[in-house]
């Protein structure tokens, strides 16, 4: 369905060569620029799977002593199916919210916007501490748990659906933002039933958001090890094997081992990706009338209800932390303080490192989102043959697939290396950014791929015939129309790179200690109630962010997208 | 104006020029955060050019950084770290031989026995038992005062204690029943405490934190991590059991490949002197330079003598094999109990 509609307008290619060369330079630069940000620190970390701790090569050795461990299928097992639990409940939430949001009438869409990112705004010991303030074995809402331990798969998946929540949830509402209403009005007037129209019309112009959403939470469980190192107890996990490896026995052999492996899923993504790619249908035709959900109580009632019931979930869990960060201690003294925010008491650097945590964050943000999105464009309306396009796209779906913790040391063998002549940003705040960059390019990239998709290519097409510039069909068009899913990739890059610790706590120098790191120092000094403070302040940050974007967006769109209405 | 800018250019000047005669040393550590301004503090003041910047995390994270900079070192010193760790380093060659002058004078054992050393010892800190009252009122526990005594069935269920593969403090637990009930006599009793235990944590904080807020009634640390918790009011109170417990040596060497050899090795002087020493004792009951009294309060008198006596430099070679033996016998459980 769909098709005969759309299929005509794929086809039709730019013609002009100018347009296509400087695409292709972009291509170029881009596939430049993951190279060296990328592929070449991941590779030469990776290398060491092959060498032994003096640096010699000794074949496929390492390999060998790890696939004899017993513990390697297991850990790779629960991987496996705690991702794919978590995948199973995440999105079917994150769809029905996400749905809501953009094809519904309810009341108070842009607070729901904004409730839906509390889980990323903050570190993620800060969802762990509530968990645990919730459900451990001194906690409120223990007699829910039914005798049974947050310490374990429950406790991680639990942690993991609240954690995922927000990626899923951004990719599916960019999918179903934009619809073209006239295919709505043919099915109406073809007297299709609701159900049908869901099943024919909107699921299939989600169909990309859907597979890369799955993909984004999927990968995403299977490689954060944060998560399952604080509330899984001794369950292990392919990412806390790395940790034992690299942390636990300070082998970075064996460590590169498992994050070889670790990088299976991403190419599972990188092949989903490129299926779903062949299903794409461009939603947003050069002819399309924007659909407009029209007041329908019987939809938008029940989608009130659930996205509130979400939404209160969510806020629980953030506000049990808030309250955590004002007691003295935890469960033995609830009297409230203000102490815990005096964070030069528990940390030499103090305030400085929440500062320094908005600088790294406002540039990672800005340069972050133009990279991506350009390259993104040049990757969607460029030539798409020839091993340059295929290559760059999978450069973009990697990051996903690397752990912090590999991303981290892979940045030190690369950049510390005394002959490579990028050494002097080691120890900057410059290789913290591009850090930052790298590791959370793959949902800022699909953010823009999703959006660009949606455009018909003929916005390009008609340009060329008309002699007009791709750059300026790129401003004039692209760009105002995109803005909204830019500004989301600027915002989502500002929260990450506001609360990642996973990479830069291999990075980070002297004077770049960011606060996302002081709260992982604080808690381990058993510090809580000051760690989820500082935690609570970079949440506060992002929260603000995440408020001005949507009122920025809000009036952009009053503006500009009158054509929408 | 010539005048004005003239004052301004040396009061500018002036503080600069100050600054940029000191040397700026960076330093890994693994040290407790509060005592990192106290130890820059006294550094510096000691050597009046020298200016140090931290970098302080876990042990783990550290020294893997310390391992993968290897090719192109950063840290000009390491100041208060495992000793494992810096045994690791040193059979990497990561470190400048230097006998810091003093050096002599430490503790034979906590020392190394090289010419010129490789690194020289600051304090112990020893394996403990974090033992939450409350919860043990609650769930009828008795106080354990050996390790012994945690074998005790109604300890089931109830200890965490640290992976020894993804934390030190999990190593040095285990490597102090090694060096006190040899190998064999230790695995038996890991067999038997295995029962008990709940959970092996990642990080080796977590187990003392945990006890603390009363997730579990006895958590398996070391000594230092409980004086933070009892100041904001945890009920816990710390054991050091009488039958012997392993120890751990926070220490210091010079990483080879410095940019900074001279300040390095005056710093190094400085951290074997009778000053640090005594700094080091307002943290920690067991120092390496002998007849400086520690004024740290809180352990029994007769502290030294529950010291297990360990061979630090067999035990880092014997790391691999009996963290993998570890592993092979308590790591596979896929789910806790």
């Amino acid at each position: 369905m769909g098709k005969p509609f759309l299929a005509q307008s794929g086809v039709i290619r730019p013609k002009a060569s100018s347009d296509e060369i400087s695409l292709r330079i972009i291509q170029a630069l881009g596939f430049l620029f993951l190279s060296l940000a990328l592929a070449l620190p991941l590779a030469s970390l990776l290398l060491r799977a092959f060498e032994d701790q003096h640096g010699s090569f000794v074949g496929l050795r390492n390999f060998a002593i790890y696939v004899t461990t017993p513990s390697l299928v297991r850990s790779a097992w629960n991987s496996v199916w705690t991702a794919f639990i978590t995948t199973c409940v995440v999105i079917p939430l994150a769809f029905a919210y996400a749905y809501g949001l953009t094809r519904s009438c309810m009341p108070g869409k842009w607070i729901f916007r904004a409730i839906m990112f509390l889980p990323i705004l903050a570190p993620s010991l800060l969802p762990a501490l509530s968990l645990i303030y919730l459900f451990g074995n001194q906690g409120m809402l223990r007699w829910m748990m039914d005798g049974g331990s947050i310490y374990g798969p429950w406790g991680i998946i639990g942690a993991q659906i609240f954690y995922c929540f927000p990626a899923a949830a951004i990719l599916l509402s960019v999918a179903l933002s934009t619809a073209d209403g006239r295919l709505y009005e043919a099915a109406e007037a073809l007297k299709a039933s609701r159900f049908r129209i869901f099943l024919t019309v909107t699921l299939p112009g989600a169909l990309y958001g859907l597979v890369s959403a799955s993909v984004v939470v999927f990968t995403l469980v299977v490689t954060d090890f944060g998560i399952p190192k604080v509330i899984g107890g001794q369950f292990n996990v392919l990412a806390t094997d790395v940790y034992k490896q690299v942390v636990g026995r300070q082998d970075l052999n064996m460590g590169a081992v498992v994050g070889l492996v670790l990088l299976l899923p991403a190419i599972l993504a990188f092949l989903l990706d490129r299926w779903a790619h062949g299903k794409r249908t461009a939603t947003l035709s050069g002819r399309a009338v924007a659909y407009r959900p029209k007041p329908r109580l019987r939809r938008d009632l029940p989608a009130f209800l659930f996205c509130l019931s979400v939404a209160l979930a969510l806020m629980v869990i953030v506000a049990v932390a808030v309250w955590g960060s004002f007691i003295r201690f935890w469960p033995y003294n609830l009297s409230l303080t203000l102490d815990n925010y005096d964070f030069a008491r528990f940390d030499t650097a103090g305030w400085q490192a929440v500062w320094l945590s908005v600088k790294l964050s406002l540039i990672t943000a800005f340069v972050g989102a133009a990279l991506i999105f350009i390259i993104a464009y040049s990757l969607e309306r460029g030539p798409q043959r020839g091993f340059l396009a295929v290559l760059l796209r999978l450069l973009a779906t990697i990051p996903l697939a690397v752990p912090g913790l590999v991303l981290g040391l892979a940045f030190i063998i690369f950049f510390n290396h005394p002959a490579n002549p990028f050494g002097i940003i080691y120890g900057t705040l410059a290789i913290l950014v591009l850090n930052s960059i790298i590791h959370f390019y793959t949902v800022g990239h699909l953010t823009a791929v999703t959006a660009i998709r949606q455009l018909d290519p003929e916005f390009e097409a008609v340009s060329a015939s008309l002699h007009v510039p791709i750059w300026q069909t790129f401003g004039r068009v692209t760009l105002p129309i995109c803005l909204p899913a830019i500004f989301e990739i600027l915002v989502f890059l500002f929260v990450s790179a506001m609360t990642t610790v996973s990479a830069v706590i291999f990075l980070y120098g002297p004077d770049t200690k960011p606060a996302s790191v002081a709260v992982v120092h604080m808690d381990e000094a058993g510090q809580a109630s000051a760690a989820a403070a500082m935690a609570c302040v970079i949440m506060a940050i992002s929260l603000s962010a995440k408020l001005m974007q949507l009122v920025v967006g809000g009036l952009f769109a009053r503006f500009t997208s009158a054509w929408r209405r | 104006m010539r005048f004005i800018l003239l004052a301004l250019a040396l009061l500018g000047l002036a503080p600069m020029a100050e600054a940029q005669q000191r040397t700026r040393l960076t330093v890994y550590t693994a040290l407790e955060n509060e005592q990192l301004a106290p130890f820059k503090q006294a550094a510096e003041a000691a050597l009046r050019d020298i200016e140090i910047a931290w970098v302080r995390d876990s042990t783990g994270v550290i020294t893997a950084r310390l391992i993968a900079e290897k090719a192109n070192p950063r840290a000009d010193l390491v100041w208060g770290l495992s000793v494992f760790s810096l045994l690791q380093m040193e059979a990497q060659d990561m470190l400048e031989p230097y006998s810091p002058q003093g050096g002599e004078a430490l503790r034979a054992n906590m020392r190394s026995s090289r010419s010129p050393m490789t690194w020289t010892g600051m304090d112990a800190f020893v394996s403990a038992i974090c033992f939450n009252t409350v919860v043990a009122q609650q769930r009828n526990l008795p106080r354990p005062a050996t390790w012994q005594d945690l074998l005790d069935p109604r300890f089931r269920g109830q200890i965490v204690m640290p992976n020894p593969n993804s934390s030190g403090t999990g190593f040095l637990t285990i490597s102090g029943w090694i060096a006190n009930m040899g190998e064999q006599g230790a695995w038996a009793f890991m067999d038997r405490l295995h029962e008990n235990v709940q959970q092996y944590t990642h990080s080796g904080s977590a187990p003392c934190n945990n006890a603390a807020r009363g997730e579990f009634g006895v958590g398996l640390s070391f000594d230092m991590r409980s004086v933070t918790l009892k100041n904001q009011g945890a009920p816990i109170d710390i054991i050091v059991p009488t039958d012997g417990v392993g120890f751990d040596l926070e220490a210091t060497a010079i990483m080879r490949g410095t940019r900074n050899l001279e300040a390095a090795k005056r710093l190094a002087d400085f951290t074997v002197s009778r000053t640090a020493a005594e700094l080091y004792g307002r943290f920690y009951a067991m120092l390496a330079l002998p007849g400086v009294e520690p004024t740290v309060r809180g352990y029994p008198a007769e502290f030294a003598q529950r010291l297990v006596n360990a061979n630090f430099a067999d035990i880092a070679a014997a790391r691999e094999r009996l963290l993998a033996e570890w592993q092979r016998r308590y790591d596979g459980k896929s789910a806790p109990r």
